[in-house]
């Protein structure tokens, strides 16, 4: 399988600040790319230098065998690309934003009805379509979003966090249309700062500082985790985190929802150590239990490794 | 460059459905130039009639009463008060009762009945100078007028004139300022509401974000300017159909060329104008700063363009900076075709002009415009 989407050492700098520093990618043709990072990473500038929204200072890309400097018109019949902000018209309706751009995409008159009903369909919104686009809710807006993107039938799609704002049914609609487009050959670039998200996708890139430090499946990344980590319920787990992380042996100890996570090299090794520890400070827990690393976990791990450095 | 003119057509529908849906904008469009229209036509007349005028007369013969009656009957002169002294006309005056004071002296019947000169004393409130210029040259011509009569009467011709000026004004015989505004107030209407309407365009899609999923679509430049330009040529018609109509229906000023000419003139002309706001929108940054830009641009245009103020009068260095405004041109183009009857061939050099300034504009905001984000 060929490289739908390739960047050779992108760079980016707004002023004095390095937005992208060397990005280097490949994604495979028809697959679910992830790119994973904290805020200010780079990802938006990724993305738009990808979509030729923006031009590199260094370094080249191309999309669909398509380059992203000289052949930037070619690559806009191809793409579709979901900026983070909702950019439609709000004060156009469903139907006309559709319209729209199925005009200015040049869609055939005669598979233009059929493709918009399918849209609409997909995307659950046809009893909507009359609304104006700035009545909807966020989730609607994003499903609009999409379907506006999918209306030429691109072959390469961008989604700049796209479920930012969408409560957890929408996001959940939106992955399945994301699935069935992959299904139909659609190579899509996503970024997203939730993790459950970033185990979906076929490969993830993480993302730091604008450059890609780990590439591969969320499997491998996990697989690829060599401690242990410990999930503890206790009463009071802001006090643990801070008597956790005074242990030297203990390499990092972190809040993920309800439970508090430890890392350390070898769990069997450890366990009597904190068990005592825990006893000779009067500290209470409810429950103490290795656990596979989640792809949180593992992120959480990586990114502050590389912060370290 | 990739020209569809189904694109440009999509874009013009898009314009045109969020226009519609904005109060704000339909504001400027239907109500700016009705209210302009009003205001300056009303407003800003320099023609002066009806006087208020407070008349000290010390003579009481046939003769000085036939003189008030040529200043009444001018129209120009409305008797409001009469005074019994010197202090009284200054009183009136001076407390801006009347503009004018006409004093006539005891021995004014008298005089001219022995056939010499009489005399007869104007004061004019001279703060206002437009409407003192107009005073003077008014009673001017009461006094010339009755001083023909009277030389008629007393059939005295042994003395003949060294020297006949008869003036004929042409073209607008009255002198009504009203006639003489109004073409040029129709083009600065027309520049003023095209440039706040499409000084925005670009810069309020860049703002709200709309700009960034356009632009990643494959539409070209030339299709998106020239889309949105079409719909507000098409406003901008309205428009000066609206404000002719006004004109000719409400201020009755007569039209004495070809209207047609004149549309077609105001199409040339809304090219340049839109053209100067799409490369304000293409430049600016925020919609904040578009708008400042107009402003600035508005101003020199109403007071350099001829509009307010004779561009012969003006100093060489402003003259030539007035050169660049196709507003003056226009001007000069509606004065022409509306006051003087002006064909195709007197106003050939304006059209070329702006054409001309047309294309450049346009090719500038296009060259201007980057489909990138930043």
């Amino acid at each position: 399988m060929g490289y739908g989407i390739e960047a050779l050492s992108l760079s980016k700098s707004f002023g004095d600040v390095v937005a992208v520093d060397g990005l280097d990618v490949q994604v495979k043709s028809g697959t679910i790319f992830g790119l994973i990072g904290p805020d200010g990473a780079g990802k938006t500038t990724t993305m738009r230098m990808l979509c030729s929204l923006i031009s590199p200072d260094r370094g080249t890309a191309r999309v669909g065998g398509n380059d992203i400097i000289k052949d930037s018109e070619k690559i806009k019949l191809d793409i579709g690309y979901m900026p983070q902000k909702f950019s439609l018209y709000g004060d156009l309706t469903i139907m006309e934003n559709l319209i729209f751009y199925a005009d200015i995409y040049q869609v055939p008159k005669k598979e233009r009805k059929e493709k918009i009903d399918y849209l609409l369909k997909f995307s659950n919104l046809e009893k909507h379509s009359y609304k104006l686009a700035d009545q909807l809710s966020g989730g609607m807006k994003q499903k609009l979003a999409l379907a506006c993107n999918l209306i030429h039938t691109p072959k390469y799609l961008f989604l700049d966090e796209p479920t930012i704002g969408v409560d957890p049914v929408a996001r959940r609609e939106l992955w399945k249309i994301l699935f069935e487009l992959k299904e139909e050959g659609v190579t899509i670039f996503v970024s997203t700062p939730y993790m459950d998200e970033a185990e979906r996708c076929d490969e993830v890139g993480l993302i730091n500082k604008g450059r890609i430090f780990k590439k591969d499946t969320p499997d491998n990344i996990i697989g690829g985790f060599q401690k242990n980590i410990v999930s503890i319920y206790s009463d009071d787990n802001y006090r643990l985190k801070d008597f956790f992380r005074s242990l030297d042996y203990v390499e990092d100890a972190y809040l993920l929802g309800e439970e508090l996570h430890l890392v350390v090299d070898d769990y069997k090794d450890k366990e009597m150590r904190i068990i005592k520890d825990l006893k000779e400070n009067g500290l209470q827990i409810n429950s103490m239990d290795i656990i596979k690393p989640s792809f949180e976990d593992v992120f959480v791990n990586i990114v502050k490794n590389q912060q370290d450095r | 460059m990739n020209f569809n003119v189904k694109r440009v057509l999509a874009v013009i529908r898009k314009e045109f459905y969020q226009i519609k849906r904005d109060k704000r904008t339909i504001a400027i469009i239907l109500l700016m130039p009705i209210m302009e229209l009003l205001l300056f036509g009303y407003a800003a007349s320099t023609s002066v009639d009806h006087i208020s005028t407070v008349v000290f007369n010390n003579d009481m013969g046939r003769e000085s009463q036939e003189l008030l009656d040529g200043f009444t009957n001018s129209q120009y002169f409305d008797i409001d008060y009469i005074a019994y002294s010197m202090d009284d006309v200054h009183h009136y005056i001076d407390d801006g009762y009347s503009k004018a004071g006409i004093v006539i002296p005891p021995e004014f019947s008298e005089n001219i009945k022995s056939g010499k000169t009489a005399q007869i004393q104007l004061v004019v409130d001279g703060s206002d100078p437009t409407s003192a210029q107009t005073i003077l040259s008014s009673a001017g011509g009461v006094a010339q007028a009755m001083s023909v009569e009277i030389i008629g009467d007393n059939a005295i011709k042994t003395m003949p004139q060294p020297l006949d000026l008869r003036s004929r004004v042409w073209y607008n015989p009255d002198m009504s300022s009203i006639n003489f505004n109004v073409p040029g107030l129709i083009g600065v209407i027309l520049q003023t509401v095209t440039l706040m309407l499409t000084s925005f365009s670009i810069v309020r899609e860049r703002e709200k974000g709309t700009m960034e999923q356009l632009i990643v679509t494959p539409i070209s430049k030339m299709e998106l300017m020239v889309g949105k330009i079409i719909p507000y040529v098409i406003i901008g018609f309205i428009d000066i159909i609206l404000a002719l109509a006004l004109s000719v229906f409400w201020f009755k000023v007569p039209v004495a060329g070809s209207i047609g000419l004149l549309l077609f003139f105001s199409v040339i002309f809304l090219f340049s104008a839109l053209g100067v706001g799409l490369l304000i929108s293409t430049i600016s940054k925020s919609q904040l700063q578009a708008m400042q830009l107009s402003m600035f641009m508005i101003m020199p245009n109403i007071l350099l363009s001829g509009y307010m103020f004779p561009r012969e009068a003006m100093p060489k260095v402003i003259q030539t900076i007035s050169n660049i405004f196709p507003l003056t041109y226009f001007i000069k183009v509606l004065r022409g075709i509306i006051l003087k009857g002006n064909g195709f061939s007197s106003l050939k050099n304006e059209f070329i002009i702006l054409v001309i300034f047309g294309i450049a504009v346009l090719a500038m905001a296009t060259f201007k415009f980057k489909k990138k984000i930043y």
